[in-house]
C-alpha cells in the first residue's frame, strides 16, 4: 500500500503432513472417505485411550526446519490447548506451545519491486487437526465428521515481515513450493491440506510500534489470501482515517462477497489454558538425527533456480517459474538434457506451449501426455531445420493427441521442411508470376509486401518451406 | 491352619493356584462360590458396580479346559475383579460416575488384557470414588462402599470397592489405581496389601485418566506374594502408552525370598509428628522394630519439602483432571442431557448432571490454576515444588533402600464424617502423595489393629524397586500375621 500507511502482515501457514496415518493414532489420513469411517477410538477421544506420536511427523518437521535454515529444537514439548467444541473430541487439541520443534528460520521472496527479500520464520510446530462440523442437512442439529481429527499439521509462523498482499502470496507460494519439494505435504489447497491465517495491521509509515491487528482465518487459496488481505488493508485504513480504531479480533473472509467480517473479539477469545501434555514425552532430537535428515534433503527451489541460471543460461524469471515445483523442474531438465536445441528454447516451450496446454487441459506436469523425451525430439527437429517453428506447433498438438514421436508424426504427415533451394526457387518464381501487381509495388519500394510473398510461398508449400530460405530467395528475386 | 482346612474364599491367590493345580476344586466351582459371596455381601458392602457372572463362568470353563490340556497361563482360572476405572470390552465401565452410567467400553484396558491373557477370570467391576477423586468412596454415583471391619466406616478410597471386596474375603485380589494414595490408603484402612508400582511400570492404556502424570495401576491383595504374582503379569512396556517404560520385569515371586538383613530402611521424622494417631504410630513403630530385629537397619532420612506435597498435589491433579474430563461432553458417549436447547446447554447440563460435587470442585480448581494470569503462580510453581520433592527422594535413596512409615494418619473413619470438609479429607493422603509426585513405587501392608481397626505400614522405594518392596513386605508377612486377620463378619 503506497502513501501514508505501511502494511504489516504475518502468516500462519497450516500444512497437512503427508503421513499415511494420523499424528497420534494408526487411523488413515486419506481424504474423502465416508464421515467417521477413518476415526479410531483415539481420534474419537474415548475414555482411557492415549496418544502415541507418529515418528514420521518428527522427521518431516525436521526436514522443513532444515530447508528454511532453522534451528531444530533438541527438545520440544506437546501441550494441550483446551477448549470445548463438538468437532474437538478430547476437549483439547494437542499442539506445541512454548517449545516448538522448529525455531528461527528464514526464506527469500521477491518483493513488489522485484528485489530479493528475507522473511523470517518465527517457528513451526506440530499439532493435530480437529474434525469438521457439518451444519447443512441436519435440521437444527449439526453433524460431526471426525475423519480429519488427528491429521498431522505443521503450523509455520512467519515474522511480521510481509508488507503487502503480494508479498504474502509470494511467501505462501514459497512455503508451498518447499513443502512439496520436501514431499512432506501434497499441498492440496482444495482439500484443505494447505491453508493459512493472516495477521494484518497498518501503521503510519515511520511509526515503530505495530498497529492493532486482525486475524483473518482459514484462507485456502493464493487468490483469497491476496483478496482478503487487500480488503482488510483497505478496511483498516478507511476505519482509521474516519477516526475509528481497529479492534483486535478474528475475522472470516467471505469469498462470495469479497469481504472480511468479525468472528470474535479479543474479549470473546478462549483462554486455552495450555499446559504440557502429560500423556506424551518431550520429543528429543540429537545432532546425529538432524544430520541424517539433512542428507535426505533434495535440492531446494532457490538452489535449483540458481543452478538453472548458471547451467542452462536461463533468464532468472524463467528459472524461477521452472523451479516452482520439483516435477516441472525435473521435466525441464529431462527435455534440456536430451535435445540439441538451446536450453532457453527448451525453457520457452515448457513455460509457453506446454504449460498453456496443461493449464487448458487441467492436468499436472506428471500427467503430461507429451513426455520429456518426445518434446526433446521435437526441439531437435526444429534445431536441425527439419521443420519450422510453425510446423512444430502442429507436431506438438499431434504428440498431445498421442500420434507418436515428432519423427513419426513428421514422417506420417509429410511435414518435413523443404530446404531444397531449387524447389523453393521455382515456387517463388510461380508466386511472383501470379502476382505481378504486388511485385511491381514491392520493387517500387513498398517493402512491407515481403510478408505477403512469404505467406503466399508458405501457402503453396503447406508451411513446409524453410522460412529463412524463403526470405532470402524472395529478396533476391524481387530485386 | 493348613490350606486344606480353609474355606475356599479365605484362600489367597497363591493358595487357590495350588488348590486348582491339585484338583481340589475347579475354576468353575471356585467362581461359583465367589459369585455367591459377592451376591451375599453386596447389600452390606456395595463393593461392586457390575458383576459379570455369565462371562466369568464361561472364562472359568475355558480355564478348566486349559488346565486339563496343560496350556493355561500363569494365572489360569484365578478370579479377580477390576476397579471400574479400567475399560472392559462389552462391559459397563462407569468410573463411579453418572456421566458414564451407560458407557459400555468397546475395548479392554492393557491391564485387563494382560490379566485375561494370563488366564485370570474377571468376576466384576468394583465401586470407587467418582473418577478416582476421593479418599472415602463416598463420591461414587453408586453410593459409598462400607468397610468390612465396621460397616459404619469408610473403606477409604478411591479404590474402596476393590479393598472392601478383598478384605471381606469376597475375592482374593482386585486391581486398583493410585493417583495420590488410592490403592495404599484403602489397603491400610481395610487390612489388605496394596501396591502402587513405579509410574510407567504398568500401562495406563484403557485406564480412564484422572491425573495422567500421577495415575498408576496396581493391585490390592491379601499378601505380598499375591501382589507379586499379579504385578509380574501386569507390568511391562506397552507401545500404546508413551509414558510406559521399557524396563525389564523381574520375576517378583522368585525375588520374595530375599532377606531384609542389611536392608537400610529410612524413617522420615515428619511422618510421626502430631498429625499421626498415636495408636497408629505405635503399630507402625512395632512393625519397624520387627524389621530391625530381622536384620534391617533403621536410618533417619530427611525429606525437607515433603510437607508441601498435599498442596502441590491439589494443584497438579486438578489441573490435569480439568483437561482429562473435558471429553465427557455428552456428544459421543456417556450421559447426555435431554432436549438441549443449544450447544452450551448440551455441555453445561450434560456435565452438570453427570458429574458429582467433588469432581466439579476439582475441575473448577484445575481450570482456575491453568488460567491465563494464574498459571505461573499455581501450576508452574507446583511443578517446581514437585521437582524439589522428587529431588528430596533421590537424595534420601542415596542412603537408604526403602523409606517406611504410616500409610494413613488414622484408621478408618466414619462414612459422612469428613464429607463436609474437603481439606481434612485431602490430608488423609498426606503420607502417600509424595510417591505419586515423584513417580515412586509404594506398598502398604497391614501392621496392626488399633481399637480393632487395621493400621497400614507404607514402604516407598526408588524407581523400579518393586521387587525390593515386595520382598520386604513378604518377609514382614512371614514374621507377622496381621495380613491374615479377617474382619469378624466376613470369616
Amino acid at each position: 500500500m503506497s502513501g501514508h500507511w505501511e502494511v504489516v502482515i504475518g502468516l500462519e501457514v497450516h500444512t497437512q503432513l503427508a503421513t499415511k496415518s494420523k499424528i497420534f493414532s494408526g487411523a488413515s489420513t486419506s481424504y474423502g472417505a465416508d464421515p467417521n469411517t477413518q476415526a479410531c477410538l483415539i481420534d474419537l477421544g474415548y475414555p482411557g485411550v492415549l496418544p502415541v506420536l507418529n515418528a514420521e511427523v518428527v522427521r518431516m518437521a525436521a526436514k522443513f526446519g532444515l530447508a528454511v535454515n532453522a534451528r531444530i529444537a533438541p527438545r520440544s514439548v506437546f501441550a494441550r490447548k483446551n477448549y470445548f467444541y463438538p468437532d474437538l473430541p478430547k476437549g483439547y487439541q494437542i499442539s506445541q506451545y512454548e517449545l516448538p520443534i522448529v525455531e528461527s528460520g528464514e526464506l527469500f521472496i521477491r518483493d513488489d519491486e522485484g528485489n530479493e527479500k528475507r522473511i523470517g520464520i518465527t517457528r513451526a510446530h506440530l499439532e493435530e487437526d480437529a474434525g469438521k462440523s457439518v451444519h447443512a442437512g441436519f435440521g437444527k442439529s449439526s453433524g460431526i465428521d471426525l475423519n480429519r481429527a488427528g491429521t498431522p499439521l505443521l503450523e509455520i509462523v512467519s515474522e511480521p515481515d510481509l508488507r503487502s498482499a503480494k508479498e504474502a502470496v509470494a511467501y505462501m507460494r514459497k512455503i508451498h513450493s518447499i513443502v512439496r519439494y520436501l514431499e512432506i505435504s501434497d499441498g492440496n489447497m482444495q482439500e484443505g491440506s494447505f491453508r493459512c491465517d493472516a495477521n494484518v495491521s497498518v501503521r503510519p509509515r515511520g511509526q515503530k510500534e505495530l498497529g492493532t491487528r486482525a486475524e483473518l482465518k482459514n484462507l485456502n487459496s493464493f487468490r483469497f489470501v491476496e483478496k482478503a488481505i487487500n480488503y482488510e488493508i483497505e478496511r483498516q485504513i478507511e476505519l482509521i482515517e474516519d477516526g475509528g480504531e481497529v479492534v483486535q479480533e478474528t475475522r472470516l473472509y467471505d469469498s462470495d462477497k469479497d469481504e472480511t467480517r468479525s468472528m470474535r473479539s479479543k474479549e470473546e477469545a478462549n483462554d486455552y489454558r495450555y499446559f504440557p501434555d502429560p500423556d506424551l514425552l518431550p520429543v528429543e532430537i540429537d545432532d546425529e538425527f538432524v544430520e541424517a535428515i539433512r542428507k535426505t534433503l533434495p535440492e531446494l527451489p532457490d538452489a535449483k533456480q540458481a543452478r538453472f541460471v548458471s547451467q542452462y543460461e536461463l533468464k532468472a524469471a524463467d528459472a524461477e517459474i521452472l523451479t516452482i515445483s520439483r516435477a516441472l523442474a525435473d521435466y525441464y531438465e529431462a527435455v534440456a538434457g536430451n535435445t540439441s536445441a538451446v536450453a532457453q528454447v527448451a525453457a520457452n516451450w515448457v513455460i509457453g506451449d506446454l504449460s498453456a496446454l496443461l493449464n487448458k487441459e487441467n492436468v499436472d506436469i506428471q500427467e503430461s501426455r507429451i513426455s520429456a523425451t518426445n518434446l526433446a525430439g521435437l526441439l531437435d527437429r526444429i534445431a536441425d531445420n527439419t521443420i519450422s517453428g510453425k510446423i512444430a506447433k502442429e507436431v506438438f498438438e499431434a504428440m498431445w493427441l498421442g500420434e507418436g514421436s515428432a519423427d513419426e508424426i513428421i514422417e506420417a504427415k509429410g511435414l518435413k521442411q523443404i530446404t531444397d533451394t531449387g524447389a523453393i526457387e521455382s515456387i517463388v518464381d510461380a508466386v511472383i508470376e501470379a502476382n505481378p501487381g504486388q511485385a511491381a509495388e514491392f520493387r517500387a519500394g513498398k517493402e512491407k509486401l515481403l510478408g505477403f510473398f512469404v505467406g503466399q510461398v508458405m501457402k503453396e508449400t503447406g508451411g513446409k518451406a524453410n522460412p529463412g530460405q524463403v526470405n532470402q530467395i524472395l529478396k533476391t528475386k524481387l530485386k | 491352619m493348613g490350606e486344606g482346612d480353609q474355606a475356599i474364599h479365605q484362600r489367597t491367590l497363591a493358595g487357590l493356584a495350588k488348590g486348582l493345580a491339585a484338583g481340589e476344586f475347579s475354576s468353575r466351582e471356585l467362581t461359583e462360590a465367589l459369585l455367591e459371596r459377592i451376591a451375599k455381601h453386596q447389600a452390606t458392602l456395595n463393593a461392586f458396580i457390575t458383576v459379570t457372572a455369565e462371562q466369568a463362568l464361561d472364562q472359568a470353563d475355558r480355564a478348566d479346559q486349559a488346565r486339563t490340556s496343560g496350556n493355561g497361563g500363569p494365572l489360569n482360572g484365578l478370579p479377580i475383579v477390576h476397579k471400574d476405572l479400567f475399560c472392559t470390552r462389552g462391559v459397563l465401565t462407569t468410573c463411579g460416575s453418572r456421566i458414564l452410567d451407560n458407557f459400555v467400553s468397546p475395548y479392554d484396558a492393557a491391564v485387563v488384557e494382560r490379566l485375561a491373557a494370563a488366564g485370570a477370570i474377571m468376576l466384576g467391576k468394583t465401586n470407587m470414588d467418582e473418577f478416582a477423586m476421593g479418599s472415602s468412596n463416598e463420591t461414587s454415583f453408586f453410593g459409598p462402599v462400607t468397610n468390612p471391619w465396621d460397616t459404619k466406616l469408610s473403606p477409604g478410597g478411591s479404590s474402596g470397592g476393590s479393598a472392601a471386596a478383598v478384605a471381606a474375603r469376597i475375592v482374593p485380589a482386585a486391581t486398583g489405581t493410585d493417583t495420590g494414595g488410592s490403592i495404599r490408603q484403602p489397603a491400610a484402612l481395610t487390612g489388605t496389601t496394596g501396591i502402587k508400582p513405579t509410574y510407567g511400570r504398568v500401562s495406563r492404556f484403557g485406564m480412564v485418566a484422572f491425573a495422567s502424570s500421577l495415575d498408576q495401576a496396581g493391585v490390592i491383595t491379601r499378601s505380598a506374594e499375591d501382589a507379586a504374582m499379579l504385578l509380574g503379569v501386569m507390568a511391562g512396556h506397552d507401545v500404546r502408552d508413551s509414558t510406559s517404560v521399557d524396563h525389564p520385569v523381574p520375576d517378583y515371586v522368585a525375588g520374595l525370598g530375599k532377606s531384609v538383613k542389611g536392608l537400610r530402611i529410612g524413617i522420615v521424622r515428619q511422618h510421626f509428628d502430631e498429625g499421626l494417631d498415636s495408636q497408629c504410630a505405635a503399630s507402625v513403630k512395632d512393625a519397624l522394630k520387627s524389621l530391625e530385629d530381622a536384620g534391617a537397619e533403621l536410618v533417619d532420612v530427611d525429606l525437607p519439602n515433603i510437607g508441601l506435597s498435599v498442596p502441590t498435589y491439589y494443584v497438579v491433579a486438578p489441573a490435569e483432571c480439568s483437561s482429562n474430563l473435558s471429553r465427557f461432553d455428552g456428544v459421543r458417549f456417556g450421559h447426555r442431557a435431554e432436549k438441549p436447547e443449544d450447544l452450551l446447554d448440551l455441555y453445561s447440563r450434560s456435565r452438570g448432571e453427570g458429574f458429582g460435587a467433588e469432581v466439579k470442585r476439582r475441575v473448577m480448581t484445575g481450570t482456575y490454576v491453568l488460567s491465563a494470569g494464574y498459571y505461573d503462580a499455581y501450576y508452574l510453581k507446583a511443578q517446581k515444588v514437585r521437582q524439589l520433592i522428587s529431588q528430596d527422594f533421590r537424595n534420601a535413596f542415596e542412603n537408604v533402600d526403602v523409606i517406611a512409615g504410616p500409610t494413613a494418619p488414622t484408621t478408618a473413619f466414619a462414612i459422612g464424617e469428613k464429607t463436609d470438609d474437603p481439606i481434612t479429607m485431602y490430608l488423609n493422603d498426606i503420607y502417600t502423595i509424595g510417591a505419586n509426585l515423584a513417580g515412586l513405587p509404594g506398598i502398604s501392608v497391614p501392621c496392626g489393629l488399633a481399637d480393632g481397626l487395621p493400621v497400614g505400614l507404607q514402604m516407598v522405594g526408588p524407581h523400579f524397586a518393586e521387587e525390593a518392596l515386595l520382598a520386604c513386605a513378604h518377609q514382614y508377612q512371614q514374621l507377622t500375621d496381621w495380613h491374615q486377620r479377617a474382619p469378624g463378619g466376613f470369616l
